[in-house]
């Protein structure tokens, strides 16, 4: 027998940045909304302060932030041919586990994607052709655009507190900005963080082979702030402790530190923690949520029933929500149909390890997004005609802060791995050692896909998410044009040994740690057919289930993408506050 | 402003856990749920003393280990004298030589490399077994345990492992046992001293970092210079 809640207006299923964002405006709509996160209640006072967070072994290395597998983990095989099998330790998949999400641990790059990244079939057609797109690659528009995007970036940025420099506004190039980048409709809140010597050298680096250099924006405030929702942010200290830690100082911008403190005002807005939601009910007629089935931390099994359900867990997690739920079509890469599941991708990179002769770097000081970039290569900010592919990456250097025990194999090549001669090596590798990243774009392919395992459970008993994913032509060619690309600059920078890298260049693997973003599954779209939600982000199938999140992109763009996940929470917010209220149904109708 | 509907004390939390399921509160409305004083402060120094998962050989074995990794020299203290041993240890008797974050369900497949580690063997146990076949392997060699080789022979057996070339029998993975050695080892040297290891901060001082160091807005000026900043740990911070 069920155990019932009473009935919310809305229920949200994770209570990371998505969850948080839209819970804020339908609260503040006037709507009772009840939100159910998996993980344990976390702020900054008691769980990470300055005399907590500073702890490397803790944080990092034991990764005490993040959800464990054993908790709930994915099965991997590279191709349909393999038997999945469980990824069992931590791996590349840093899904959050507290209320907060992924948002607490992140490391604060705090971007917009490119116009080209939400259209990238129709601008690829009109600028190479078809042949321009490789075989297999799903290659879709999303529905909506840069354009219609922008005022929710906006609205983010000001509530993340995002310090950086705009590089295009009201359509004017502004110098020391990316001049590559969508057009602004206001500067950001804050200026640039203040530069480091790594990112000195890589801005004077790039200049001197002609790109255009500038500061990656940054949710870490570098100024003290009030958001618009009336919270208040302290100044980033540069203490290097940002990604898989929380921020002790209120600065990194986070649901924590920017949202969480203004929803638990409102008396409409209840936040159930330690509670993982295992499925989405529908009505018999399927075409409509009548809420979620939850169990709490000890094993007991809740109904919360509501009229709008709202999925804002990780990305890997909606679609495996919707696969438990049976919601929507799952995605049968046999036959190329089926939507839930395909277009799941993750993200290209490649790059350059540096080593200098006589640094100080001190990369101890910095913060997780304190960065310099060059976006010549990224999106289709330059002409691919007769290079095989589209997309690119950003390529950046990080002054992210040092890892003792992380950095301990970030050696030149050929150098002991212990020993007198490791210590010696290591101790000059620490100030001279450091990477380029190219954070590549990655396009998704049809035979590519999550689904449920036939096999492997998690400890509720529920299938775990199987993953079938390897890098397809069109990403490698790019991530091979990125490594070159990087080892010249970083020769540029004059480091004395520079080693190209790339993920791409073999078989993917979930203990390559290149980067976690993973996207897709539940793709938004123009048409049922190609997609599992519209451009509202609502599902198709069930008008009143709202899918948010990573979840959502057909393809990844060659940067962070928490910035554009939260400019879509906030479209989507306002697409149910003035139009689904007024008449719940579809909001696009085909 | 309306209580909290319902929330149950989070007074009594419980030391650092692996994994932080320890939360009390259920259902949180109306404020944030934040009490004076709960600050989830990492475990206590390890105090001198029994040993919690090691067995004495074990332990003086790992310690030979630590001190080949990491020997003494104007730079640092050795891995054994810094208190490696002692960190692996408490870390095995915990959460992370318990395997308590890693997924133990299911059949265990060796797969692809891609597909990575699929052993139900815990940190813990590949120690156990590990120095047991070891010490089989060097008594059958050289009719000694490893602990009573010399120095050089240490090394050389050491770097066997670490090039894959020391059968170590059907039960234990050469190569994935040395790289287990050597992080856990690296962790302990590294880490804050808070966790047993690292004494003094001798690893940091080696290599020129920090520590527990949460404000660094003064030194920006000083972008590309050396800075001889005297390290901080945890330990301090608590005091």
């Amino acid at each position: 027998m069920n155990n019932v809640r009473p009935k919310a207006d809305v229920a949200i299923v994770g209570l990371g940045w998505c969850g948080s964002l839209i819970a804020e405006e339908l609260s503040r709509a006037g709507l009772n909304v009840v939100a159910i996160e998996r993980g344990p209640w976390f702020e900054t006072s008691t769980d990470f302060p300055p005399s907590v967070d500073t702890d490397e072994l803790r944080w990092d290395t034991r990764r005490s932030m993040l959800l464990p597998p054993a908790v709930e983990t994915t099965t991997f095989r590279n191709n349909i041919t393999q038997t999945a099998l469980p990824s069992r330790e931590w791996n590349l998949n840093e899904l959050g586990y507290n209320v907060g999400g992924s948002g607490t641990h992140w490391a604060g790059m705090a971007w917009r994607f490119t116009p080209f990244d939400f259209e990238p079939y129709s601008q690829t057609i009109k600028r190479y052709g078809k042949s321009q797109i490789a075989k297999g690659v799903i290659l879709q528009d999303w529905g909506i655009t840069y354009d219609d995007l922008e005022p929710f970036y906006d609205r983010f940025e000001k509530i993340a507190g995002v310090s950086g420099k705009a590089g295009k506004l009201k359509g004017k190039i502004i110098p020391d900005g990316n001049p590559f980048e969508g057009n602004r409709s206001s500067e950001y809140p804050l200026p640039p963080l203040e530069s480091m010597r790594l990112t000195d050298i890589f801005t004077e680096g790039a200049k001197k082979i002609g790109l255009h250099p500038f500061m990656v924006p940054a949710g870490q405030a570098s100024r003290a702030y009030v958001n618009p929702l009336g919270v208040r942010m302290g100044p980033c200290t540069y203490c290097g402790y940002c990604l898989y830690y929380g921020c002790g100082n209120f600065s990194k911008s986070s649901p924590n530190a920017c949202v969480i403190p203004a929803l638990m005002q409102r008396e409409n807005f209840t936040v159930l923690t330690d509670s993982a939601v295992v499925r989405v009910n529908t009505a018999d007629d399927g075409k409509t949520a009548t809420g979620v089935t939850y169990l709490d931390k000890n094993k007991k099994e809740w109904v919360q029933p509501a009229d709008i359900v709202i999925l804002s867990a990780f990305q890997l997690q909606n679609v495996r929500l919707l696969l438990l739920s049976k919601i929507g079509i799952p995605y049968n890469a046999v036959t190329k149909t089926g939507v839930v599941g395909r277009a799941y991708s993750f993200q290209t990179v490649s790059g350059a390890a540096l080593y200098f002769r006589n640094e100080n770097l001190n990369q101890f000081i910095g913060a997780g997004a304190l960065s310099s970039q060059v976006d010549d290569w990224n999106g289709d900010n330059f002409d691919h005609t007769g290079l095989g592919f589209i997309g690119g990456a950003g390529i950046l250097v990080v002054a992210r802060g040092a890892r003792p025990i992380g950095n301990a194999d970030s050696l030149p090549p050929g150098t002991p791995r212990w020993g007198k001669d490791w210590k010696k090596a290591y101790t000059h590798a620490f100030q001279n050692a450091t990477f380029i990243f190219g954070q590549g774009t990655s396009f998704s392919h049809e035979d590519y896909y999550l689904d449920l395992d036939p096999e492997y459970k998690d400890d509720n008993g529920n299938p775990l998410l199987r993953v079938t994913f390897d890098y397809n032509d069109n990403d490698r060619r790019s991530a091979k044009f990125i490594e070159e690309k990087s080892v010249e600059i970083g020769k540029s920078m004059g480091a004395e040994q520079v080693i190209g890298t790339n993920s791409a260049s073999g078989s993917y693997s979930p203990y390559n740690f290149a980067s976690d973003h993973t996207i897709g599954g539940a793709v938004m779209g123009t048409h049922p057919e190609t997609s599992v939600v519209n451009r509202y982000q609502q599902c198709w199938d069930v008008h009143n289930l709202f899918v948010l999140g990573a979840s959502s992109f057909p393809n990844n763009a060659g940067y962070n993408p928490t910035g554009t996940i939260g400019a879509l929470s906030l479209w989507t917010a306002k697409a149910i506050i003035e139009q689904y209220l007024k008449n719940p149904g579809p909001l696009v109708k085909v | 402003m309306k209580r909290r509907e319902f929330l149950t004390s989070i007074t009594a939390l419980s030391v650092a856990s692996t994994i932080p399921n320890m939360s009390q509160a259920e259902v949180v409305n109306g404020g944030q749920p934040w009490v004076p004083g709960n600050v989830k402060t990492p475990l206590a120094p390890p105090r001198k003393g029994g040993l919690q998962y090691l067995t004495q050989h074990e332990f003086d074995t790992v310690g030979a280990i630590a001190e080949r990794f990491i020997p003494a020299d104007e730079t640092s203290l050795s891995g054994k004298d810094a208190g490696c041993a002692i960190f692996i240890d408490r870390q095995l008797a915990g959460d992370y030589g318990n395997a308590v974050a890693i997924y133990r369900l299911g059949r265990f497949v060796k797969g692809t490399p891609e597909q990575g580690p699929q052993s139900p063997l815990t940190p813990a146990q590949r120690y156990r077994l590990g120095i047991a076949a070891l010490d089989k392997a060097m008594q059958q060699q050289y009719g000694k345990q490893f602990l009573s080789l010399s120095s050089e022979l240490q090394d050389q057996v050491l770097s066997e492992m670490e090039k894959d070339a020391l059968n170590l029998g059907e039960d234990v993975e050469t190569r994935v046992l040395f790289e287990l050695l050597l992080q856990n080892v690296r962790e302990g040297f590294l880490s804050d001293p808070i966790y047993g290891g690292n004494k003094d901060m001798t690893s940091w001082k080696m290599i020129g970092f920090p520590g527990a160091r949460y404000d660094f807005r003064d030194l920006l000026p000083k972008k590309g210079l050396k800075l001889n900043i005297i390290p901080t740990s945890l330990i301090d911070n608590t005091l």
